[in-house]
């Protein structure tokens, strides 16, 4: 038994601990202590993630737990995502009274949760570490008590993750009960060399498809998303938004590929429906928002989309670069979100499209990192988002879904649209008010790095693409 | 083999068949009871008879579990609840109708993919064999105290921090402080300081002469 490769989960569990005693007893009028904590603990690890990385794959706890290289750069971005969330955030909560140790609480038990989804090699950690993940957003979501509007969002997200979660684990029984096993590895050697039943496969298949795309936010089953953004307080619609898309990365291969890799023929057609909805649909319905959140949620359901394709093409290069789409994702989207956190104030929150009028000319250095942060989302070369749909395309073509690429590439180009327009209204149109960004100085040093390293991954996409790359290899 | 009773069927056979058809039955009027209450009393007669059918199947312990900890905490705290709540009917039935058409089609839709997929062909006695029976002496609790601490503690621990997420959530959304009491405590009284209650405001004088 090898306890080591599991230190940064144990770690950051009894940091969670430490922190709610810390605040119970010490953290009245010291709201800045589980903040500080929380930034440290998250920043220790990532050093442990490093540290104790075995190199090779290893197994610990009886088959529960795995660690490998897909897991660790999946914790990395994790970890990391989440510790720019955290700083995001700081200034929105203290503001709105939300500025509570059970919020960085919440958050630390959600990024654990998405750790153990990262190195689920069964069934069973899997989906306890996915309701872990879950559970804590939805207490996130209906932290803003006063707001109908937050009450609401919470409830659609708790009602339908409660469906989501149970379709996962519907389709989870049936294939226990074919296969007579939880272990992915177990499971996929059943299906791949002796001959199960076919039939209920397939048909537990398509809840666990269904369940993952309800997680993931792909249309058809993205009804949550839209509500859930638009009525989080900004700084959980950014978590919400980030770190929980490379959990739900981890979620489809760990399930789809390490699992069910057999039944590729059946849940490429599954994918190929999801991929062309969420496509489609997010990216038309996004052009009518005019909430920058809803805005987003759309945007975020048609990348989830781009995200699909790289699985279906059901190669290795393919699975890279569907991960490299979704860490990419996960960093742009949090600039995203931060330059909205940067602008909101006390009774204001900075979530609408007409709110962006003229902020290039109050701000000029976080208006660029918004230019460069929108012209990455909308695929235009040379930005990262630009290399990231490129490599998603090059495999499914490679794969011989032509006229997929095709649809992807003509809604990319419709979607643009959504991203030019913030844009134009940053730069070409004038503010109603003359308002001035009172952020705090971490936020601007990390949302200055966070479009740095947007910028230097459109420059240089080939070092993370050869690391997304390795991790299949 | 097992006994078999009066009509040729074995005895475990009828305790099934009894169970399952009153699972079946009460649950349906969990859903079609009209008073919130007695659906909740009929979702308490389902556990009992599903704690029956796991009885069958040698899972002594879960079935008591499901009795003490479904049945005897978890739907008397529903009961509660309901009760507390003033619940009107009438908003609650308003989209039944409009909602029945769509409703039945899916139902019986998933009702008959699931007995096309989930019939005796595909988990019948040939492919799904049926468990061993152990003997009297057997000890389900045992069997599962063994596993359950060595084999699945990883498991475990992330069910119980699960647990420790659901009581900060409960606490976080439930707990409000009495903001109509108007109290005075003391010991914050003295321990405030000026930088609470003193706003300096720096501000530029005020230039030209006009008013």
């Amino acid at each position: 038994m090898n306890y080591l490769i599991a230190i940064p989960e144990i770690f950051i569990l009894s940091m969670a601990c430490i922190i709610l005693l810390a605040d119970a007893f010490f953290g009245r009028g010291r709201s800045g202590m589980a903040y500080g904590l929380s930034l440290v603990t998250l920043l220790l690890t990532l050093g442990f993630i490093v540290f104790f990385s075995p190199m090779i794959t290893e197994t610990a706890f009886h088959g529960l737990f795995v660690s490998d290289r897909l897991s660790e750069l999946l914790k990395l971005f994790i970890v990391g995502v989440s510790f720019m969330v955290l700083v995001y955030s700081r200034e929105y909560l203290a503001e709105r009274n939300l500025f509570k140790g059970e919020f960085y609480v919440l958050v630390l038990l959600a990024v654990l949760g998405m750790m153990i989804m990262a190195s689920a090699p069964n069934f069973l950690s899997m989906y306890l570490g996915l309701e872990l993940l879950s559970l804590s957003q939805y207490a996130m979501v209906a932290m803003r008590r006063d707001s109908g509007v937050s009450a609401e969002a919470a409830m659609k997200f708790f009602v339908l993750g409660a469906i989501a979660s149970g379709m996962l684990l519907y389709g989870m029984s049936l294939i226990y009960g074919v296969t007579g096993s939880l272990d992915l590895s177990t499971i996929h050697d059943v299906v791949a060399y002796s001959q199960p039943d076919k039939v209920v496969l397939v048909f537990a298949l398509v809840f666990i498809v269904a369940g993952i795309a309800f997680k993931l936010g792909a249309a058809p089953f993205h009804m949550w998303a839209p509500d859930v953004y638009e009525g989080a307080p900004t700084a959980m619609t950014l978590f919400i938004g980030t770190a929980p898309k490379i959990a739900g990365f981890a979620l489809a291969f760990r399930l789809l590929i390490d699992g069910l890799e057999g039944l590729v023929a059946s849940w490429q057609q599954m994918l190929i429906i999801l991929a062309v909805f969420s496509i489609g649909l997010g990216n038309v319905v996004a052009i009518a928002q005019t909430n920058i959140k809803r805005m987003l949620a759309y945007s975020g359901i048609a990348h989830m989309g781009y995200m699909v394709l790289g699985l279906i093409a059901g190669t290795a290069d393919g699975y890279a670069a569907s991960l490299f789409y979704t860490l990419v994702y996960a960093i742009m989207a949090a600039g995203a979100f931060g330059f909205i956190l940067l602008h909101s104030r006390q009774g204001f929150e900075s979530d609408q499209l007409d709110d962006m009028k003229g902020l290039a000319r109050l701000n000029p250095w976080f208006g660029l990192v918004m230019l460069v942060l929108m012209f990455s989302m909308a695929g235009v070369p040379p930005f990262i988002g630009f290399w990231s749909k490129w490599f998603v395309l090059k495999e499914i073509i490679a794969a011989g879904y032509v006229w997929l690429a095709a649809i992807a590439v003509f809604f990319a180009i419709v979607g643009a649209f959504v991203y030019l327009r913030i844009i134009r209204l940053i730069y070409f149109d004038r503010a109603e008010e003359e308002v001035t960004a009172e952020a705090s100085g971490e936020l601007k040093l990390v949302l200055s790095l966070n479009g740095l390293v947007v910028l230097l991954l459109g420059i240089m996409p080939s070092f993370l693409l050869g690391v997304c790359l390795a991790v299949f290899h | 083999m097992t006994e078999t009773g009066t009509m040729g069927l074995p005895y475990d056979l009828i305790i099934f068949y009894l169970f399952a058809s009153i699972v079946v039955c009460a649950s349906g009027m969990v859903i079609v009871a009209r008073n919130p209450v007695h659906a909740v009393l009929f979702l308490v007669l389902t556990f009992f008879a599903c704690a029956g059918l796991w009885i069958l199947l040698e899972a002594e312990f879960l079935a008591i579990t499901l009795v003490l900890v479904y049945v005897g905490a978890v739907m008397v705290l529903f009961l509660f609840v309901i009760m507390m709540l003033d619940i009107n009917l009438a908003v609650m039935k308003e989209g039944f109708v409009r909602y029945l058409g769509i409703g039945t089609v899916i139902a019986v839709a998933m009702l008959g993919l699931m007995t096309a997929v989930l019939g005796p062909e595909h988990f019948g006695i040939d492919q799904v064999p049926a468990p061993a029976r152990h003997g009297p002496d057997y000890s389900n609790t045992e069997a599962l105290g063994r596993v359950l601490y060595t084999d699945y503690v990883y498991a475990f621990e992330i069910a119980a921090v699960i647990l420790l997420v659901a009581i900060i959530a409960a606490i976080l959304l439930g707990l409000r402080k009495p903001r109509n009491r108007k109290l005075q405590d003391a010991g914050t009284q003295a321990m405030v300081r000026k930088e609470d209650r003193l706003r300096i405001v720096k501000m530029d004088a005020e230039k030209g002469g006009h008013s």
